[in-house]
């Protein structure tokens, strides 16, 4: 670690980065924007906003049962129940018996009042309103590890499952047709976004965490004619608006969660007003 | 190239039946679709031919059985199909180009990663054989109804199916882009002498290109030439007119 410190400190010339918590913050970011990035790209094409955002929330509740089960690991509680959440709303919205928004809507404020009434019970609320915002400055060399880990196995799972994804979103029936198993493809995916979105809530709060997957590839549409422009661009704004972000956070001393999505909204609002001119 | 080209191989499908929700969309539909011939499904809206495609497809559970036999009336695994939508209802702002979607369904290797040299030309020869060449660049949300449909019909194309199926593949397009495409679909018939199910509105087109007409309303009214069929009762009774007058 002190190596990867080393470099760091030679190579980026801000004095923010002379402490060792900067120093993991920027690496958390490099390894999470991407992710974020690119898993962006299919759920704005999928026009899955609502349910990313749907699904941040439901972390509350994650925490919340972890604490009545006794878990001592809240991530491991988030994960649970942010995959078990995610694949219900997959299978309710698949069923297509009633229209997704309204689904994700009830999923939505139903785990965020269980989750109030868990965590808020005694009046210890405040104990936890740091996973509201999050607090990117606090993360471990262990959770790079696991932000590493993630990182390689959505690469893995996205190679695989792209292109099925892909024809899915333009049409479920076309990709059927074509032997893909869309329904199973589309719940893979949703997984993965629920793996990728508790991973990194802790650092980046349950309020700003869709604005993380979604803004860059948002953005990246706007600017891309393919698939891998898009790609291209989402990851890099991802990046470079995390990283930007997070350096004015320390100079300006305000939240990096909220630093890094007003410059992804500042790009997005670029991205859109370049997509007017060009017509 | 299609690989069973004999003059009898058929697609049989016997006693299909689909259920659903307590309700009965398909009761015991059996026919057979030739290769080599262009058959017409027709029948009023709610009759049962987007249903029946489905189950063709095995998208959907089904009674009955279907068989691709050979002259001899031998089995021949695996009925590869391919399918053209009546129309794709996909976010056009989506960013994709043809070529993006096409090498989506005929390559592995993921798309964002970009589109190999052979990708690519595989993309470009299918787009070729069905007079698309050169669409291959334009985002596929800016495609029009009719190259979206030749863009469709080539991924249809590709592996060669032993049967095309089109739901209503002419509706939505202009009459110069009509053409264009049934000359293309009646030229694929001809050279690669596969079996084509259409389905279709289009009264006069089927008198004057179906080689086997089957009449649909949750079971087979009537089947076999145009002529036939046109002639029928059956088919005077679900239209409320003649065949000569639909021809006119």
């Amino acid at each position: 670690m002190n190596t990867i410190y080393d470099i760091l400190g030679t190579i980026l010339p801000f004095s923010a980065y002379q402490f060792n918590f900067m120093k993991n913050a920027f690496l958390a970011l490099l390894l999470l924007t991407p992710l974020l990035g690119l898993l962006g790209t299919m759920a704005v094409n999928h026009q899955m906003a609502f349910f990313s955002d749907a699904l941040g929330h439901s972390a509350l509740t994650g925490i919340g049962l972890g604490i009545i089960l006794g878990l001592r690991n809240d991530l491991v509680a988030m994960l649970v129940f942010g995959i078990v959440w995610a694949i219900l709303i997959c299978l309710i919205k698949q069923s297509g018996s009633t229209s997704t928004d309204t689904v994700i809507s009830v999923f939505s404020s139903t785990s965020v009042a269980a989750g109030l009434l868990i965590l808020a019970r005694g009046g210890k609320f405040a104990k936890y309103s740091s996973l509201l915002i999050g607090d990117i400055l606090a993360v471990t060399p262990q959770d790079l590890f696991w932000l590493l880990l993630a990182l390689v196995v959505t690469l893995i799972l996205w190679a695989l499952l792209y292109n099925p994804l892909l024809l899915t979103s333009v049409d479920p029936w076309l990709a059927r047709s074509r032997g893909i198993r869309a329904r199973l493809v589309e719940c893979v995916f949703v997984v993965m976004v629920a793996v990728a979105v508790m991973l990194s809530i802790r650092w980046v709060g349950v309020m700003l965490i869709n604005a993380l997957l979604i803004l860059p590839a948002a953005a990246g549409r706007n600017l891309a004619r393919s698939a891998r422009q898009h790609a291209a661009w989402s990851v890099g704004l991802a990046l470079l608006c995390g990283l930007v972000g997070l350096t004015l956070s320390y100079y300006w001393d305000t939240s990096a969660g909220a630093s890094i999505v007003l410059v992804s909204a500042l790009c997005f609002a670029i991205s859109f007003a370049v997509k007017k001119i060009r017509g | 190239m299609h690989l069973h080209s004999c003059a009898l191989c058929h697609i049989d499908l016997n006693g299909i039946s689909v259920r659903r929700g307590g309700q009965v969309l398909l009761q015991d539909v059996s026919m057979h679709i030739h290769c080599g011939q262009l058959t017409v499904l027709i029948g009023q809206n709610g009759a049962g031919k987007t249903t029946l495609i489905r189950a063709l497809l095995g998208e959907l559970p089904h009674g009955g059985s279907i068989r691709h036999v050979d002259g001899r009336g031998l089995d021949i695994p695996h009925l590869r199909t391919g399918y053209v939508p009546q129309h794709l209802q996909f976010d056009r702002e989506m960013p994709l180009t043809v070529c993006d979607f096409m090498a989506a369904s005929l390559s592995r290797r993921p798309v964002w990663t970009g589109v190999s040299k052979k990708t690519r030309a595989r993309v470009d020869e299918a787009l070729a054989a069905v007079d698309a060449a050169g669409l291959a660049d334009l985002p596929l949300g800016r495609c029009s109804g009719g190259e979206l449909q030749r863009v469709l019909l080539a991924l249809a194309m590709n592996p060669a199916p032993d049967l095309l199926v089109l739901d209503e593949p002419v509706s939505g397009i202009d009459s110069n882009g009509l053409q264009m495409f049934l000359d293309t679909l009646l030229d694929l018939k001809r050279t690669h002498h596969m079996a084509i199910l259409l389905v279709s509105h289009d009264l006069r087109f089927v008198r004057e290109y179906a080689d086997h007409v089957v009449l649909l309303d949750k079971s087979v009214l009537a089947q076999g030439s145009a002529a036939e069929v046109f002639a029928s009762p059956e088919f005077a009774s679900v239209f409320g007119f003649s065949g000569e007058e639909a021809a006119e």
